[in-house]
């Protein structure tokens, strides 16, 4: 065994090279970015396995099932809100038999650092009535990874693994064990067990519920549900995932140690939960995330004698991550205090676009534009380009999800707003745009769609587009947007003035008109030339 | 034998250099260390915050509970007073005392650093000059690695390693210029 300094993202990826991967997918999304960038790398310093971004998360999660399919070991990474773009073939793989081991890893991120939910996708896990990992140290991640492609491969499912963003963005030391070879390819013979015609669908599904009596029993059995017994006779506390870490945090400052279940595999192990109750009259549930094994534990009907703290009692702030002084006034204990200077008061430092960034030029084009018109509206997208909805732009009017921008435009032109303009980047709108601007060429919808092409994957820290800025305009001529209400446009300060004239006359135009405005992202050209500098002084 | 740092500053200044190298150089020294970062939007010119936790026991939280940090190692100054609430009441402030006034509402900057002179243990330092003679304003951080270092746990050959090794891939001047952005952010403190 070796050790390793990771970030928990980087502890999944290697334990996938261990576990034999032979090929992962992802689309950047945060916190889940790190898993996917480690394995591209390692693929191209050690020769494989094969690791690539794809257009967005349902592409991806396709591509693994193909890998599953041929017998092979694959994984898909994305965050949460991925997971809803990846929804329709997530919940029917539970249906097919799974061949090559499919490992689902999945990035939460509860208090929404950088998301517009913090929805737990452990839900989505019993949703799809499949095993889900939720590792508490960068050396779970490790081994609950390995073991997510060995009972993905026993009881033929995907298996999640949930991490957050405190164990994804966190590094901590890793003890690495031997690594195993690919699987050889190895296509299934058993058409009926892949084609969900609702013959076969209905066969798959009912063989799916009957082996949840044996995943019961493995999840039962499960080293990573654990109980510690405690000398505090009526109270004992339930933890999951992170929660653990702050509850261990604070345990030396407990006049007695609770009884303690944790619980990292699932489906939650009912048996075990119902008999660690049995002799408590209080229990604490400390959950990073939803009041998940709370509300199944509280039931309609809760249990008699048996007081529930948690998200849903008050014991614990209904939304939002923990962290060490939350769970410690959960237990009961007196806070902790710091240096306090009464009177202090600092102005936020809220993130914003980067000074010379080609967006905030497109958003003062945009703005001049609209100007005279008090009704228009503009929508907006996920990315760089929602920053700006703050000042000094105050540009933007919605962020709801990716692509969102172009079908919400196209839904308030038809309800009779004008003029309506999409704002969206350039990588968002291969993820998700291509499509809804497909129906607003097959109503010639009255909106103007900005495409704001900084030639990069921005907000998650630059990573290449599925397709080139070039070939950007190629793709939306080709969806059957008219030549002469499509223009390309330079995002810089020196094109200000020409560019609100262009964009002025498109919403005067009653039909679809899209404008793309290029600039490369100002923190990718400035690593771009540092990458040449470096690389000189190296000769 | 635990301690606690608050890293701060703002996006684009290199807080997570400066948290990679002591986190790097304690576990060479045999620490169990864990360390938090944060990436994505809550980066992108706004506040940045690491959590870096060294210890000789196992290390449960990823995050620093309040009133027990040892240090708040701050690249900027209004930057080190938002984090107070974690610092212990024995521990220091050691914050560079150049602004990034990205904010519309920054205050007098005479102000922030009377406020940082009014706290119990602190420590300021003019860092972007001492960057700029060492070479580059850029080596900002790694005179706040120096300044920082005399109280560490660590040795400080160790450290020395870790920026030697950080920057080798981008060529012997900017090893040389952050190694002297180091030495002069080490004597700095000292004085």
């Amino acid at each position: 065994m070796s050790e390793m300094v990771l970030l928990g993202d980087e502890a999944v990826a290697l334990a996938a090279v261990h576990a034999g991967l032979t090929a992962a997918y992802g689309y950047p999304g945060t916190p889940s970015t790190e898993i996917l960038e480690y394995l591209i790398r390692y693929g191209r310093t050690h020769g494989g396995p094969r690791a690539e971004w794809c257009a967005n998360e349902k592409t991806a999660y396709e591509a693994a099932l193909g890998v599953s399919f041929a017998g092979r070991r694959t994984m898909v990474t994305m965050k949460h809100v991925g997971l809803n773009v990846a929804a329709d073939p997530f919940m029917n793989s539970a249906l097919v038999t799974v061949n090559g081991g499919l490992v689902v890893a999945v990035a939460d991120d509860p208090g929404m650092h950088s998301s517009q939910n913090e929805q737990d996708s452990r839900v989505f896990a019993d949703f799809a009535r499949i095993v889900c990992f939720e590792p508490a140290s960068h050396q779970e991640a490790y081994e609950m990874t390995r073991e997510a492609f060995d009972v993905s491969e026993r009881f033929h499912i995907p298996v999640m693994i949930r991490l957050v963003t405190r164990l994804a963005h966190s590094r901590g030391i890793v003890g690495t064990g031997a690594g195993r070879g690919e699987n050889p390819v190895h296509k299934q013979h058993q058409p009926a067990a892949w084609v969900l015609l609702p013959g076969n669908a209905r066969r798959q599904w009912r063989a799916l519920l009957e082996r949840s009596g044996d995943i019961r029993a493995y999840v039962a059995a499960s080293r990573f549900n654990a109980v510690e017994p405690g000398g505090d006779g009526g109270f004992g506390v339930i933890t999951t995932g992170l929660a653990r870490n702050y509850f261990l945090e604070n345990l030396d400052d407990l006049p007695s140690r609770p009884a303690h279940l944790h619980v990292g595999a699932y489906p939650y192990p009912a048996d075990t939960i119902r008999a660690f109750v049995s002799t408590l009259a209080r229990v604490l549930l400390l959950e990073e995330g939803y009041p998940y094994v709370e509300r199944a534990l509280r039931g309609i009907v809760p249990p008699a004698g048996l007081d529930i703290q948690g998200r849903e009692s008050g014991a614990v702030p209904p939304d939002g991550e923990l962290n060490p002084d939350i769970v410690r006034a959960a237990l009961g204990l007196a806070a902790r205090t710091g240096v306090t200077v009464p009177g202090l008061s600092l102005p936020n430092r809220p993130p914003q676009l980067c000074a010379g960034c080609p967006h905030g030029d497109s958003f003062h084009a945009i703005t001049a534009a609209l100007a005279a018109f008090p009704d228009a509206v503009v929508t907006a997208d996920i990315g760089c380009s929602t920053l700006g909805a703050l000042p000094p732009y105050n540009a933007i009017e919605t962020c709801v999800c990716m692509g969102a921008s172009v079908g919400m435009a196209k839904g308030a032109a038809d309800a009779g707003l004008h003029p309506v303009v999409a704002v969206i980047g350039d990588s968002t709108f291969l993820h998700s745009g291509v499509t809804p601007l497909m129906d607003a060429v097959a109503a010639d919808t009255a909106m103007t769609l900005i495409i704001l092409d900084n030639k990069t994957v921005a907000m998650t820290g630059g990573q290449p587009t599925i397709r080139s800025s070039s070939e950007l305009e190629a793709i939306v001529r080709g969806l059957g947007v008219p030549p002469d209400h499509l223009h390309v446009v330079e995002a810089h300060p020196r094109r200000t003035a020409e560019n609100t004239e262009i964009l002025r006359r498109e919403v005067h135009h009653r039909g679809l008109s899209v404008i793309i405005g290029v600039r490369e992202c100002i923190e990718t050209a400035k690593r771009g030339k540092q990458e040449k500098t470096a690389a000189a002084a190296r000769e | 034998m635990k301690f606690d740092i608050i890293l701060a500053g703002v996006g684009g200044q290199g807080v997570l250099s400066v948290s990679a190298i002591i986190a790097s150089s304690a576990m060479k020294e045999g620490l169990a260390v864990k360390q938090s970062e944060v990436h994505g939007m809550s980066q992108r010119g706004g506040a940045v915050l690491a959590n870096l936790r060294l210890s000789d026991r196992p290390i449960a939280s990823d995050l620093i509970p309040r009133g027990s940090a040892a240090m708040i190692l701050s690249m900027e100054p209004l930057e080190s007073l938002r984090y107070l609430e974690f610092l212990s009441t024995a521990g220091t402030v050691i914050t560079a005392t150049n602004p990034v006034a990205n904010i519309t509402d920054y205050p007098p900057l005479e102000e922030v650093l009377a406020q940082i002179h009014r706290l119990p243990h602190a420590v300021t330092v003019d860092a972007e000059s001492l960057a700029r003679k060492a070479g580059s304003a850029r080596a900002t951080n790694m005179v706040m690695v120096g300044a920082a270092s005399p109280m560490l746990p660590v040795s400080f050959e160790t450290i020395e390693h870790f920026v030697q090794a950080i920057f080798a891939s981008k060529g012997a001047k900017v090893v040389e210029i952050n190694m002297s952005a180091l030495h002069a952010g080490r004597d700095a403190a000292a004085r």
